[in-house]
């Protein structure tokens, strides 16, 4: 049975191998320590006089972002120049997607221009899926966020932050903190914390942005800030997005840090050696205190700087195994 | 000496060949680079009973592969030099001394770090089909081997080196 599902795993070749990165979910453990086995190496590629390795020489990698980006597209930009690889970012905004191209023939016009990775961030979860089932066996997709659905390299470098100062996942207690049912980084860490074998995964945020039946995917859910972060390793704060207060989930961005804001006081029921993570971009003063942010706990630069090894890592694997 | 085959050879005698030859290619600024991971073995070895001050360095051959397209990326023990490789005196140590390529993708794998002032290479074994232009400045012993098969180097738990022959990937 088993491997009739890897045979249906879009993203592994008949040998198990990585050949797109779309989602977390179905992914085998040893492919999420290989990814960050291999960032290990990358790492101290900053170390070097020549902060740039050749394995992507000649290759082209295009960033299709679709919906804005800083952090992550920037990332995956140094990522791929470092590693060598020739990088073209298209501004979709002025692409023919708003002439009312469709993506599949965006997809094909620039596998025509000689394309060997797509990065990939849309607003429709499932867009990165349709690209990697339509290119060539050459062509790889990695997945930069799409829709609501999964953002796995962030999800990857997560992993890695809580790999570097905890060492093992065996015993550690992550509370993921926020906007829970909207976020796709919310999802790939709990599917990435849980194929890791992480002791308790916590989710913790209000009723109407972390629903009770998210302890189907095996978290366990606490709606208020102290029963979710007491004792935990590995503080995750997400982002709270406007919107959510225009879609009245919320009453107000004051009202929330009252209730759910990561403050100094908050914090130490955390055990005493707890990281504060935050994928970014952060509100201050609204899911988490300006002290904290700049705290020493927090890891919340490293993180993006670990961001970088992380995404030359799944570049590098892609790009080294053929669909077929 | 020239062995026909090497699995039947004595790894640890060779072993003491390279010490002695290693020894002969030392300076007081040298510094012991292996090659990951049977070259670094020896390295950690020789570093000992050579008695040399500060730590044996590791190189990685993967960011440089000339086979990355065809084999992907096997990014096992990462790069760890702990010294400044500009000016430095670097003795490289391998297991085996096969077509090259490794050695080549080592030397780039150095430069990336600074310009050192001489690399020399010093081996367990050199044997038949070179593809590139490389030798070593010392090997414990030639090997003439049929060219579908490879040779490497194993370490048992006691830290004891032997040698195992297998088809080549």
């Amino acid at each position: 049975m088993r491997s009739v599902l890897y045979r249906r795993n879009p993203q592994l070749n008949k040998n198990g191998e990585l050949v797109h990165l779309l989602s977390i979910e179905g992914l085998p453990a040893s492919i999420l320590r290989q990814v960050l086995d291999t960032a290990e190496s990358f790492v101290s590629v900053n170390d070097r006089e020549v902060k740039k390795v050749p394995l992507l020489r000649g290759r082209s990698v295009f960033n299709l972002f679709f919906e804005n980006s800083t952090r992550t597209r920037t990332t995956f930009e140094i990522a791929a120049k470092r590693l060598s690889a020739d990088v073209i970012n298209l501004d979709i905004a002025r692409s023919s997607a708003s002439k009312g191209e469709s993506l599949l023939d965006t997809i094909a016009n620039l596998s025509a221009m000689a394309a060997d990775i797509f990065v990939v961030r849309h607003g429709e979860s499932g867009a990165p899926y349709l690209i990697a089932k339509h290119v060539a066996p050459h062509v790889h997709v990695i997945n930069a966020g799409d829709g609501r659905h999964s953002h796995p390299t962030q999800g990857l470098l997560d992993m890695f932050t809580i790999r570097h100062y905890k060492k093992d996942f065996a015993n550690l207690t992550v509370a993921i903190v926020g906007d829970v049912l909207h976020s796709r980084v919310a999802r790939s860490d709990i599917h990435a914390l849980t194929t890791l074998g992480c002791a308790e995964v916590r989710v913790v945020g209000p009723k109407t942005l972390v629903p009770a039946d998210l302890s189907q995917m095996g978290v366990r859910v606490c709606h208020t800030l102290a029963e979710g972060i007491r004792d935990c390793d590995v503080v995750i704060t997400l982002r709270l997005q406007n919107e959510r207060m225009s879609g009245a989930l919320l009453p107000s961005a004051q009202e929330y840090f009252m209730s759910y804001g990561l403050t100094r006081e908050t914090l130490q029921l955390a055990k005493p050696d707890a990281i504060v993570m935050h994928p970014g971009p952060i509100n201050r003063g609204v899911e988490i205190a300006s002290s904290v942010v700049d705290g020493k706990q927090s890891v919340i630069l490293p993180q993006v700087t670990f961001g970088i090894a992380v995404r030359m890592a799944v570049m590098s694997l892609v790009a080294g195994n053929d669909a077929n | 000496m020239t062995v026909s085959d090497p699995t039947a050879h004595d790894a640890e005698a060779l072993y003491r060949e390279l010490l002695r030859g290693v020894a002969a290619l030392c300076g007081p600024q040298s510094q012991l680079v292996g090659i990951a991971t049977g070259g670094a073995w020896l390295a950690e070895r020789l570093h000992a009973d050579l008695k040399l001050p500060r730590h044996h360095g590791v190189l990685s051959s993967a960011m440089h592969r000339d086979d990355f397209a065809q084999r992907g990326l096997s990014a096992r023990e990462p790069t760890r030099l702990g010294f400044d490789v500009n000016g430095a005196h670097i003795i490289v140590i391998d297991d085996v001394l096969y077509t090259g390529r490794t050695i080549r993708a080592v030397v780039n794998e150095l430069f990336d770090f600074g310009r050192p002032a001489d690399v020399k290479l010093a081996v367990l074994i050199e044997r038949n089909g070179r593809e590139l232009p490389i030798q070593a400045d010392f090997a414990a012993a030639h090997a003439q081997l049929p060219s579908g098969q490879s040779l490497a180097l194993r370490r048992d738990s006691n830290g004891l080196l032997s040698f195992v022959t297998q088809a080549r990937r």
